[in-house]
């Protein structure tokens, strides 16, 4: 017995070692030994494979499945004069006028049972789909059983994620978040000298690194030219917490947030020591002046490292960008556009806060293949003149959108809960009474035989 | 996500809908992968709020009377059948059904059950006919408190210049019910027929005879 235990002891310090050999170290210091890499080859291969058996199975057994998974339906995009015009064209012009047709409401109900099949925005709030499965139970959405040796891949997948993966991650996590508190309160105890600065992001990174690893990140920077500067504000499309590790495994950033109790609050605490970051009270939050003087104070400060934003202020399913809040436009910094773009091959980053909480969805994360990634960082963007704060946030918006290939949306992330405004269905009637009343204003100058104002 | 909509939906289930709406197997799958995103509270059946929560049907003017549509008399919430039902009014109509049966029931996306299906969205109470007042409701939705400058302009001619800029910015315009009035008694002096101040089912098919209803009312649904 006493035997067993020795062994089992032995073989935990070797792991340990190992670990730390090839994993820590290597985070600490932003080289690569291409353990990683060599994992990522295997996947691909693997992911390759099943995805050619499905398609293979599927074309015997004759099952249709379509791959473009563009849509549900076929949409007349027509705008509203045009879709009337076109149903008022049948009906020859009453002489009294008045230009309603009792078809009118056609368009509304076309429209209205279109969205009810298929509509932009609350696809936005639940994860992708995908086009062919990739050997997760989360993304099955179809399943039939193809064959028994895609079973059995699968069977080894879940074992491998599962029993491997798993434990592994969450060890190196719990390592990096421990080291992040322990090491920025050491560097909070030094006096602030040039080094305190340059040690502190270090130890930053450094936790930031690990945790990448620890949730087999592999993440693709480029145009590195255009990195975020101390001074200016970041703003990136959100799509999970991860965001955040992503971000700062490549650069330093001050945080805005609310300030938390707990075991969030320690790592708060911890952080604010060594650098400045900015963390409001829940009261504060609702101050919109308060919270704008603060960021301007931070920004104008050149010695404080850029702060991060995420102006959507809810996560999005990384398919889209929503309306961008511009509490952050108004500060008048510069602003260094982020696109994040995550591939939904290999996991799926995105985190559904109404149905699963954080716990929950690290856990996912931790349990999916890897989590694959590119950042482009876009050239700095300044408010112009004659622009205000809502177009310049629709511009760095669009801009976000069109480099990392996700569709440019203006509703309001905010939707997830909360119902859509009536302003935008007042919008539509007024839309459609100012094509009544055109009719109506011609109708009474016929029937009055009065000359046009 | 992972939810194994096709395997809780039956075959038998499957088939039957396929029956009733004319809707092809990999639509019926999905639209119940759509159904089910939707029924937030997860027992099978929608309710109007579940409707309400997709924003942009939330800002269509009618998107109230197209919710109603979807619930039986009196019922608050709808299951799978009732939903497809409903949605298959707007299937486009193909010219050669492959089982022209003449002995079957009119498809439910005949030209015919389209128009009857907008006549319904008017006739709230039932009654197979649209009163006045139900035309003067349905326009109500559509147009809201909204400016219109007719009236105004009217009176601007009448007046002189500074009186009748006052009356602009006190007057803080509206569609007034009166205007409306009289958009709905041009409406039905039209289609009435029979002299009874109301459109019936078959005024209604008349006035609409020109219409292209069947390219209108219909939704090109994929695969």
């Amino acid at each position: 017995m006493e035997d067993f235990w020795a062994v089992v002891l032995a073989g935990l310090k070797v792991w340990v070692y190992l670990i730390v050999a090839l994993l820590m170290v290597p985070a600490m210091f932003g080289f690569s030994l291409g353990i990683s890499e060599t994992y990522m080859k295997i996947l691909i291969k693997t992911l390759e494979w099943a995805t050619l058996r499905i398609q293979t199975v599927n074309t015997e057994q004759q099952i249709l499945k379509s791959p473009s998974f563009n849509g549900l339906i076929q949409r007349e995009e027509g705008s509203m004069e045009k879709e009337l015009g076109e149903l008022r064209r049948s009906r020859p012009k009453s002489p009294l006028g008045g230009d309603f047709s009792l078809s009118d409401c056609f368009y509304f109900y076309r429209r209205g049972v279109e969205d009810i099949v298929e509509d932009e925005v609350t696809q936005r709030f639940s994860s992708e789909e995908l086009v062919w499965w990739n050997l997760l139970t989360r993304t099955n959405y179809d399943f039939h059983y193809i064959s028994l040796k895609l079973t059995m891949v699968w069977v080894l997948g879940v074992f491998v994620r599962y029993c491997i993966l798993a434990p592994l991650r969450i060890m190196l996590a719990s390592i990096g978040l421990t080291w992040l508190v322990i090491g920025t309160t050491i560097v909070g105890f030094l006096p602030e000298w040039r080094l305190k600065s340059w040690l502190s992001e270090w130890v930053h990174v450094m936790c930031y690194r690990i945790c990448a690893r620890g949730l087999s990140a592999t993440i693709h920077y480029h145009n590195k030219e255009n990195r975020p500067r101390k001074g200016g504000i970041c703003v990136a499309n959100h799509t999970s917490p991860i965001d955040v590790v992503i971000l700062c495994n490549d650069g330093c950033y001050a945080m805005v947030g609310q300030s938390h109790g707990g075991l969030m609050g320690v790592l708060q605490r911890a952080m604010a020591k060594a650098c400045p970051h900015i963390w409001f009270e829940r009261a504060d939050m609702k101050d919109r002046h308060l919270v704008a003087k603060r960021l301007r104070d931070h920004v104008n400060d050149k010695t404080k490292l850029p702060i991060l934003i995420f102006p959507e202020g809810t996560c999005i399913n990384n398919t889209s960008v929503m309306m961008f809040k511009k509490g952050s436009f108004e500060i008048g910094a510069t602003i260094y556009p982020v696109a994040i773009k995550y591939d939904p091959q290999f996991g799926d980053a995105f985190w559904n806060s109404a149905k699963y909480n954080m716990v929950s969805y690290l856990l996912r994360m931790m349990t999916s293949w890897a989590i694959v990634c590119d950042v482009w960082y876009l050239p700095a963007m300044h408010q112009q003149e004659g622009e205000d704060a809502v177009q310049f946030a629709n511009r760095v918006k669009s801009a976000i959108a069109h480099q990392g290939g996700l569709l440019d949306l203006c509703w309001d992330g905010g939707l997830k809960r909360a119902k859509v405004k009536d302003t935008f269905k007042e919008q539509q009637q007024k839309m459609y009474s100012n094509m009544l009343v055109r009719g109506e204003e011609e109708s009474s100058h016929n029937s009055d035989k009065l000359p046009p104002p | 996500m992972g939810s194994r909509a096709s395997t809780l939906l039956r075959e038998e289930e499957i088939e039957e809908i396929k029956k009733e709406t004319g809707f092809s197997h990999s639509q019926i799958t999905r639209l119940y992968s759509r159904f089910t995103s939707l029924d937030k509270g997860e027992n099978g059946t929608l309710s109007r709020e579940d409707f309400q929560r997709i924003p942009e049907l939330a800002i269509n003017p009618l998107g109230d009377r197209i919710i109603n549509a979807f619930f039986p008399e009196g019922e608050d919430q709808v299951n799978f059948r009732g939903f497809m039902r409903t949605l298959a009014h707007f299937r486009p109509i193909e010219d050669n059904e492959k089982n022209k049966d003449p002995t079957a029931s009119e498809p439910l996306n005949s030209r015919t059950n389209k128009l009857l299906f907008a006549f319904r969205l008017y006739d709230l109470d039932r009654d197979d006919k649209i009163s006045r007042d139900e035309l003067l409701q349905v326009l109500r939705m559509m147009v809201g408190l909204n400016m219109f400058v007719s009236q105004v302009l009217r009176m601007m001619v009448g007046l002189n210049m500074f009186v009748s800029q006052v009356l602009r910015m006190m007057v803080g315009v509206n569609i007034s019910d009166e205007q409306l009035g009289s958009i709905a008694d041009r409406t039905i002096q039209e289609a009435d027929q029979n002299g009874d101040n109301s459109i019936s089912f078959n005024e209604f098919i008349k006035v609409l005879e020109k219409v292209d209803v069947e390219q209108k009312m219909s939704i090109r649904f994929l695969h």
